[in-house]
Parts: structure tokens; C-alpha cells; sequence
């Protein structure tokens, strides 16, 4: 696998592991975001992992002081890199969390079911059964605190995003834009398929990390009745 | 003790150097826009970082309900302590019961008023800085409001205050700026045309100009080569993209961590103040500069605070 470099601005680095989405490339970025951690710089301020590159970003005068091989903070930065992505591989020991998503789907909840199931020819029970068989892989967390970019989702209900944007979605709304599925951690307006909601809290900020997921972990969305979300509402409250 | 808002001003709101370290939750940034006059305002209260008060194009009236010592930096708000002209770029003294009025700014965009010993409210991840979206940081997570209370520290009369910063040796507030660049990540895959447009034209600051971001006007779109996706990443403080309609957005202090337009450029961080003091309608033109001179410029800068703190540690 090759791997490039490239800076973002003048205190950043973005370190790209390939082109695309994929399962590989994001366990490579995993593995090196551990190594990462484990071996912090100093002037190491923090890494933020996407796709297909983990964007490192660090302290520019603290990095100059190196008594290290560079011609600048940024070719600094560069060699040691280089250095930490000669480690021996470390195991990834953590397991794989897999997270059940209850989702209440349809009516009040998913005012969309019914236009995602007859964009796709399918009733809006298929559409259940499509959204909660597949585990979706959390690629990485974006767009808003605890917003989680996935892939897995099955193509047969991917369904174009709405014309007109609604004003106001409310927190926990399940969605479908594309091939994409997401949750919307707040209410904002947004212009993809609500089919459902959950009432777990996906952004805690008294807790850290902040969030319900991170990226690696893999979820699975889980029906449940109108009752049910009503009671789990009452107890994440 | 305390001080009460009297008069909230426009987009009033508690802010800090930022907080880092969640991003990769999704958790933005935030912080001062103007980052210099920040750390100035620090410096010359001798503490970092503390929980300062941002402002912008109108500033607050607020009340201090005891004994402070503040000090104001940012473009000028003609403030005045008592009714009297009041200095900037200086700690200053006010008895309990004096007000504060800051008006609004000629030249310049944003303004800062520190608190010796900074505003008492709690860290929220690491940072006061204030997410209003996200409802938390700052002061219940949202802009000072009329009425408000802050909780702040007694202090005395500073001992020796026959001195000032001279401001125009930090920051700019023109309206007509030259902010300079690197060339962004996607540089290469704009047209000839619109690669010399970045540096030959000038750009106009839109009235969509926020702690978000600023949307520019060119003048003319600028263009790829030919479409291509791009996978969203993260992007900064400085990262200029360009959506569809060919006019770029340059992200500021409140950006979302990841984005997936193209970027042409990147403005350097020494300049983002320049930038965050500008108001909508202000013209823009940019510069290329090297990463190794971003660098240095960098470098120089850090010095200089450090010198600085070193000259108001001996004076007062």
C-alpha cells in the first residue's frame, strides 16, 4: 500500500492510506491511529480519521524545537511518521463493538417510509427488513458532534434526498440520502429520508469520549414498536 | 462577585483559544476568531487561557458589580468606562458599579473584553469556548443575553499602568485586505483561469459572513477542470472551498471538522486574524505564499508573544 503525504494549511497533515471506501483502508487507518496514540509528539495536538487519510494536527513552534532530521516543522513531522509507520504492527486488540440502534420506524417518526418504499418498489415492511438486516461499519464521525458517516447500507432502498429540505428534523431521525444512511445527533434542518428515529443520545458532552459511537465501531439498526421507543425516550430523558 | 450584561450587543459569546482534541467526534473548534487579539488580551493580563467575551460590529454594555481589572483588545469599539474615553490594549482598573459600553466598530469586525483572572465559568471538553449548536460551553452554552450574570474575581488597582500595546504592531482591521495563501489540497485540479483568478482578482466578503465561515464573491466562478468526488475529510480554520456555484467559502472559527468541497487554497494562520476582522462588503485579495514561509511566519510570531509576555512580566 502506498502511502502520501500532504499538508493542510500550515499546522496540519493529512496522511492518505488510498483512494476510496473500504474496509481495508479503514483498518490500516485505524491501526495507525493507535500507534499514533501510543506514541504522541510532542506538539501532538490531535487526529481526526476519515475515509481514506488521518488529518494530524500539531503545534508548529513546539514542532521546530525537534532536535530531529527536517528542514521544517512540516518535514519533521513528515520523517516521523515515516518512522512510526515502520513499527512493527501492533495488534488492534480492542474487539469490534457492535451497537444495537433501537429505531421506532414510520409514522410520527419516519414521515418518509412510505416515499423511500415506493421509490423502490418495495412495501414499507421490506424496507425494515433491508434497513435492519446489513451491520453498518462507522467510517468515521462528521458534520456534527457524534454524526457518524457509515457504509453497509443495502442499495435496494437507497433513495435520492428530498427536493425541498425540511426546516426542523428532529434528534435521533434515521435517514437515508443516497446510499447513505445516518442519524441526525440534533435537530437541524436536512434534506434527507427520515424513515425512523431512535431515542438513544448519540452526542453525551458530559462524557468523554462525547459520543455514542466511534469510528470502527459497527451497528445494527433494531425495530421496535411505538410503546417501546415511548419507554426508552422516558429513560435516556 | 459579578458583572451583569447590560446590553448583549450582536453575537455576544464566551470564547477561548478552542477545543481541541474532539474532533474526531465531530466536536468543532470554535475559539476567538481574531486569535491574536485574544492571546494579546491574555498576555496582557498575564494568564492563558481564560474565558474572555467576544463581540461583533456592536458591542455590549455590561456592569462590573465589583472591584476588576480588565483589559479590551480587537478592532475599536470607542468604548467608554463611566461615560470617559476608556484605553485599549492595556489592563485598566473599575471600581464596583462602573459600566462599560462598547459601541460599534468603524473599522474592524470583532472585539474582545478579558477579565483578569477570566470569567468563572465551567470547561466544557477541555475548552469555555462557546458551541451554540451544540448548546454547550461559555455561558449555558449559548450568546450573552441581557440580564445575564457573570460570575467574576475582586482584583486591585494594577501598580504600575503607565503603558499600552500599540496595536497597529499586532493586528489589522482594514477593509482592504491582502491575506496570503497556500494552495489547498485540491489546487491543481482548478482551471488555469481560475488558478490565476485566486491571485489576480479581487474577491468581496458576502453578508453571509460568520464564525462559520465567510462566502466570497468573486469576480468570476471558479472552476475544475472536470467534476470529481471528493470523499469528505477534515478541513480548517483557513480551508477554502469551493461548492459547485464557484464561489468559495472560507471556514472560520465555528467550521464542522470534515467537508468534502474542493480546496484551493489555505489561508495561513498568521493572516486568520486579518480575516476574522473583515465585514461584509470588504475586498479581498490573496497572495501564494510557501508552506516553509507559513511556517516561519509561525515561528516569528510565537517569538514575538513570547518576548512580550517577558516585557509585561518585568513591567508590571
Amino acid at each position: 500500500m502506498s502511502i502520501h503525504f500532504k499538508p493542510l494549511g500550515d499546522s496540519a497533515i493529512l496522511v492518505t492510506f488510498g483512494e476510496g471506501i473500504s474496509e481495508e483502508i479503514h483498518l490500516s487507518i485505524k491501526k495507525f491511529l493507535k500507534i499514533l496514540e501510543d506514541h504522541g509528539f510532542t506538539g501532538y495536538i490531535e487526529a481526526v480519521p476519515s475515509y481514506t487519510n488521518i488529518c494530524i494536527y500539531y503545534d508548529v513552534y513546539q514542532v521546530n524545537q525537534w532536535k530531529f532530521e527536517g528542514s521544517s516543522p512540516y518535514e519533521k513531522v513528515v520523517n516521523y511518521i515515516k518512522i512510526l509507520l515502520q513499527k512493527e504492527e501492533i495488534e488492534v486488540n480492542e474487539t469490534n463493538r457492535i451497537i444495537e440502534i433501537p429505531v421506532c420506524y414510520g409514522g410520527i417518526y419516519g414521515p418518509d417510509l412510505t416515499e423511500v418504499a415506493t421509490y423502490n418498489n418495495l412495501s414499507e415492511q421490506e424496507v425494515i427488513d433491508i434497513h435492519t438486516k446489513n451491520e453498518c461499519l462507522i467510517y468515521m464521525l462528521g458534520f456534527a458532534p457524534g454524526f457518524a458517516f457509515m457504509g453497509g447500507m443495502d442499495e435496494k432502498i437507497a433513495t435520492p434526498r428530498k427536493e425541498t429540505p425540511r426546516l426542523k428534523i428532529p434528534a435521533g431521525s434515521v435517514g437515508i440520502a443516497g446510499k447513505q444512511t445516518g442519524i441526525y445527533p440534533f435537530e437541524t434542518p436536512g434534506g434527507w429520508q427520515i424513515i425512523g428515529r431512535t431515542p438513544l443520545k448519540l452526542f453525551l458532552p458530559d462524557q468523554n469520549p462525547p459520543t455514542l459511537f466511534r469510528a470502527g465501531d459497527r451497528i445494527r439498526f433494531v425495530a421496535i414498536s411505538e410503546e417501546e421507543y415511548k419507554n426508552l425516550a422516558g429513560e435516556t430523558k | 462577585m459579578t458583572m451583569t450584561i447590560l446590553k448583549p450587543g450582536l453575537l455576544t459569546t464566551i470564547q477561548d483559544i478552542g477545543r481541541k482534541g474532539s474532533q474526531q467526534y465531530g466536536v468543532i473548534v470554535s475559539g476567538a476568531m481574531d486569535a491574536t487579539s485574544y492571546r494579546l488580551g491574555e498576555i496582557l493580563l498575564q494568564q492563558h487561557p481564560s474565558a474572555a467575551i467576544e463581540f461583533t460590529l456592536v458591542g455590549p454594555t455590561v456592569r462590573f458589580n465589583c472591584d476588576t481589572v480588565f483589559c479590551l483588545t480587537g478592532a475599536d469599539f470607542h468604548p467608554l468606562l463611566n461615560g470617559e474615553a476608556c484605553a485599549m490594549w492595556k489592563p485598566v482598573f473599575a471600581e464596583a458599579g462602573s459600566i462599560l459600553k462598547l459601541q460599534s466598530c468603524v473599522s474592524g469586525a470583532r472585539g474582545y473584553l478579558h477579565i483578569k483572572g477570566g470569567i468563572q465559568v465551567e470547561k466544557t471538553l477541555g475548552s469555555y469556548s462557546t458551541y451554540i449548536r451544540a448548546g454547550i460551553g461559555g455561558y449555558k452554552g449559548r450568546p450573552l443575553q441581557k440580564g445575564d450574570v457573570l460570575p467574576i474575581l475582586v482584583s486591585a488597582p494594577p501598580q504600575n499602568n503607565n503603558w499600552a500595546i500599540h496595536p497597529k504592531d499586532w493586528i489589522s482591521t482594514s477593509q482592504d485586505a491582502i491575506i496570503r495563501v497556500l494552495k489547498g489540497t485540491e489546487y491543481e485540479r482548478f482551471t488555469d483561469e481560475s488558478k490565476a483568478a485566486l491571485e489576480n482578482t479581487t474577491f468581496t466578503v458576502t453578508k453571509d459572513a460568520d464564525r462559520m465561515g465567510y462566502r466570497l464573491e468573486g469576480e468570476q466562478p471558479l472552476t475544475l477542470e472536470e467534476k470529481f468526488e471528493l470523499l469528505s475529510e477534515a478541513v480548517t480554520f483557513g480551508t477554502m472551498q469551493v461548492p459547485s456555484g464557484g464561489h468559495p467559502i472560507i471556514l472560520m472559527a465555528d467550521r464542522q471538522t470534515t467537508g468534502g468541497y474542493p480546496k484551493i487554497a489555505q489561508v495561513i494562520s498568521v493572516d486568520l486574524p486579518k480575516l476574522a476582522q473583515l465585514q461584509p462588503f470588504a475586498k479581498v485579495r490573496f497572495e501564494l505564499i510557501t508552506l516553509e514561509e507559513a511556517q516561519e511566519l509561525i515561528i516569528k510570531q510565537e517569538k514575538e508573544f513570547g518576548l512580550l509576555k517577558k516585557i509585561v512580566d518585568g513591567v508590571v
